[in-house]
């Protein structure tokens, strides 16, 4: 608590500083994840009321926010999937992650209601192997005893376009389940063995939604606003915890940032007992050497100012900021590996 | 006085020369801009397909013929195969026709012969108004209304009686065709073929409309004045008439429908599981395009979806060309009769 707000003092000494200092506002660009677009362009309109500095962000997908920082014609990319080692040596890039939100599994069947039905992450990597095919299936009756489940086939929802969704969602299920690893991996997409898709975080939503007995997987927001219900899903301390912002956190928190090279981490099977089992983060990509070096210190700042001062806005949109420790790491790595 | 006249006349005949040979200095200009402006629809025509064909070359050389004909899509072991997509694009442009053509015929027949004077005008309108709906409503409207409809009525009819549907009892119901066997999801490539089918309906009705209006009356009034019926004007004097026009309208629905991206991506399901069922999900080449492209951080992703683009280039123009061979076939027929 006191680091926090002994670094909010310094934040707020700063970005006053820095505002001060800078006659003239420069524009910045960064473009790539569509997950972090509602908060960036949040923390960009409340950004620029306090600096005049304007931050423009296009949300055109991971793929091509990588693409578009490794020709650098923008000043930084989101990617919803950090780069390898190898890629951030090469281009000379660093990334570090920018916020928090969680994915959770959405399901439509009888009148479960939100948090009534159990999954461990197996049996939902199953689900959608399409190994279980019935809801009344004894590897979901078991973990559910109480619960009336209907002898209907399962519908599986799943994205239809490349997603940081899907990817840190196949990640979780690869890591929890070994036939889905073998088979089928992890990324933007897969080669999905059963399900129909649905364009986007609503696209899932609404044939959630619209079919009877089915399963889809969004992120928290889209779940909370549809007054979806959703499934729990066992962590890797074996407990069933709630979806919301505390586990989300508890998450980030207990996930091993100190040992991750450039936040190269993914956190979904978080360790903590708290924690939400499907965890992801968008990671912000720039290079350690710009060429334009004032829009690069913009951007700094704009980070520098969203992580301290943006954590309201960042929770009214129902993501939850990196907690102080993260933030404390980002900055130092800021420092050592970035020039400026 | 005289050499006055005589200069006068001379400088007329020069204003005359002058300006027809400004006149023809125009007219090569006009030839030549018109020419330009038919060279550009070539040039682009050629320029599209060439670049989809440069930029999915990758994609072509790595996985050669295997591309058209593998139906594994699996973007991390970096396997592209095309055959679920383009027989997802070929069956919904199919259905889709072989539903819009007759209802189509219908429409305009009815605008034409059978409607009252003063309800021709308000329903035509309203049909070329159907036509400028953009796509993405018809997408939301299938998505939202007809969706539904087909997973709770039509879907289960089908399934039971035509598919592999059974009783309580685990007895089976239907004929256990393949082509409509599954679960009754909704979406699938039956739903898209419908959905297309209606969007397609405005663009063959009108044309449809608009020649059987050229038919002169006094070829119908003889006909009818030999004693046939409607069906038989219809059949052996408007549609032989304007026969040329009504599969060039056929065509251009068709070429509507292979291309249509935003309803289909909506309705079909964006699934490349292998399926010989309507009734299943599946993708078309377009809807794979806009899906995908987006987050395609591989080259060889990248590559196989522009390479997918190239193939729909060659699928309409192989449809095309069949129109043209067709249209050609019936002409020559009609010089030898």
């Amino acid at each position: 608590m006191t680091i926090s707000i002994k670094h909010r003092l310094i934040a707020v000494g700063l970005a006053a500083g820095l505002s001060f200092g800078s006659a003239h506002a420069t524009n910045i660009t960064g473009a790539g994840s569509s997950f972090v677009y509602p908060v960036l362009s949040k923390w960009a309109a409340a950004y620029h009321d306090k600096t005049s500095n304007q931050v423009n962000y296009q949300s055109i997908g991971s793929g091509g926010g990588i693409a578009q920082i490794k020709a650098s014609t923008v000043d930084f990319g989101a990617s919803d999937a950090p780069l390898k080692a190898e890629d951030l040596k090469q281009f000379g890039l660093g990334q570090f992650p920018v916020v928090i939100g969680g994915i959770v599994p959405v399901i439509h069947v009888g009148n479960i209601m939100p948090g009534q039905l159990k999954l461990t992450g197996k049996v939902l990597a199953d689900i959608y192997l399409g190994n279980i095919k019935t809801w009344n299936d004894p590897a979901i009756a078991q973990l559910n005893p109480g619960v009336t489940l209907p002898s209907s086939k399962i519908t599986v929802v799943h994205r239809a376009d490349g997603s940081g969704t899907s990817f840190n969602f196949t990640n979780y299920l690869s890591k929890v389940n070994a036939d889905w690893k073998t088979k089928l991996g992890f990324g933007t997409t897969v080669a999905w063995p059963t399900g129909i898709g649905g364009k986007g975080n609503e696209g899932v939503s609404a044939f959630v939604r619209q079919a009877s007995n089915s399963i889809g997987y969004v992120e928290y927001a889209y779940a909370l606003q549809n007054h979806m219900a959703y499934a729990l899903v066992q962590n890797a301390a074996g407990r069933y915890v709630a979806p919301d912002s505390n586990s989300f956190a508890a998450a980030a928190a207990t996930a091993d940032w100190k040992s991750a090279k450039d936040f190269n981490l993914i956190m979904t099977n978080a360790p903590g007992p708290d924690a939400w089992p499907i965890t992801a983060t968008t990671w912000a990509i720039m290079y350690k050497r710009p060429k334009n070096a004032a829009n690069a210190k913009t951007a700094f700042d704009f980070f520098k100012w969203s992580f301290e001062q943006g954590q309201e806005q960042a929770k009214s949109l129902d993501y939850v900021p990196l907690p102080p420790p993260l933030v404390a790491q980002i900055e130092a790595y800021w420092k050592s590996d970035f020039r400026n | 006085m005289s050499s006055l006249s005589a200069t006068d006349g001379l400088i007329v005949t020069r204003a005359v020369d002058a300006g027809s040979y400004r006149d023809a200095r125009h007219d090569r200009w006009f030839r030549r801009a018109m020419l330009l402006c038919a060279l550009l629809v070539l040039a682009a025509l050629i320029g599209a397909a060439g670049a989809t064909l440069w930029g999915g070359h990758q994609a072509l050389s790595t996985f050669g013929w295997h591309f058209f004909t593998s139906t594994t899509w699996d973007v991390n072991a970096g396997q592209f195969g095309a055959l679920v997509p383009i027989i997802g694009t070929l069956a919904t442009a199919l259905i889709a026709i072989v539903i819009a053509v007759p209802v189509s015929f219908g429409i305009a027949i009815f605008l034409t012969d059978v409607a009252p004077q003063w309800m021709r005008g308000p329903v035509g309108t309203a049909i070329e108004l159907l036509a400028g709906i953009p796509s993405i409503i018809y997408g939301m409207w299938g998505f939202f209304v007809f969706v539904p409809i087909m997973s709770e009525t039509v879907q289960p009819w089908l399934i039971n009686h035509l598919g592999d549907g059974t009783n309580d009892a685990g007895n089976p119901t239907g004929l256990g065709l393949a082509l409509f066997s599954g679960a009754p999801i909704g979406v699938g490539v039956l739903t898209a073929g419908i959905v297309l089918s209606i969007m397609i309906l405005p663009f063959i009705s009108s044309v449809m409309r608009e020649v059987f209006l050229t038919v002169p009356s006094r070829l119908k009034e003889s006909a009818y004045a030999l004693g046939s019926t409607r069906w038989e004007v219809l059949w052996d004097i408007v549609l032989p008439y304007t026969r040329t026009a009504v599969i060039g309208g056929i065509f251009l629905g068709l070429g509507r429908a292979l291309g249509e991206t935003m309803a289909v991506t909506f309705v079909i399901g964006n699934s490349h599981d292998f399926s010989t069922s309507l009734v299943m999900p599946g993708t078309s080449i377009a809807a794979t395009i806009a899906n995908e492209f987006n987050e395609a951080s591989s080259d060889l992703h990248r590559s196989a979806l522009i390479a997918l683009a190239f193939v729909l280039f060659v699928v309409t123009f192989i449809v095309l060309a069949i129109a043209k061979l067709m249209l050609r076939r019936l002409a020559r027929r009609e010089g030898n009769g």
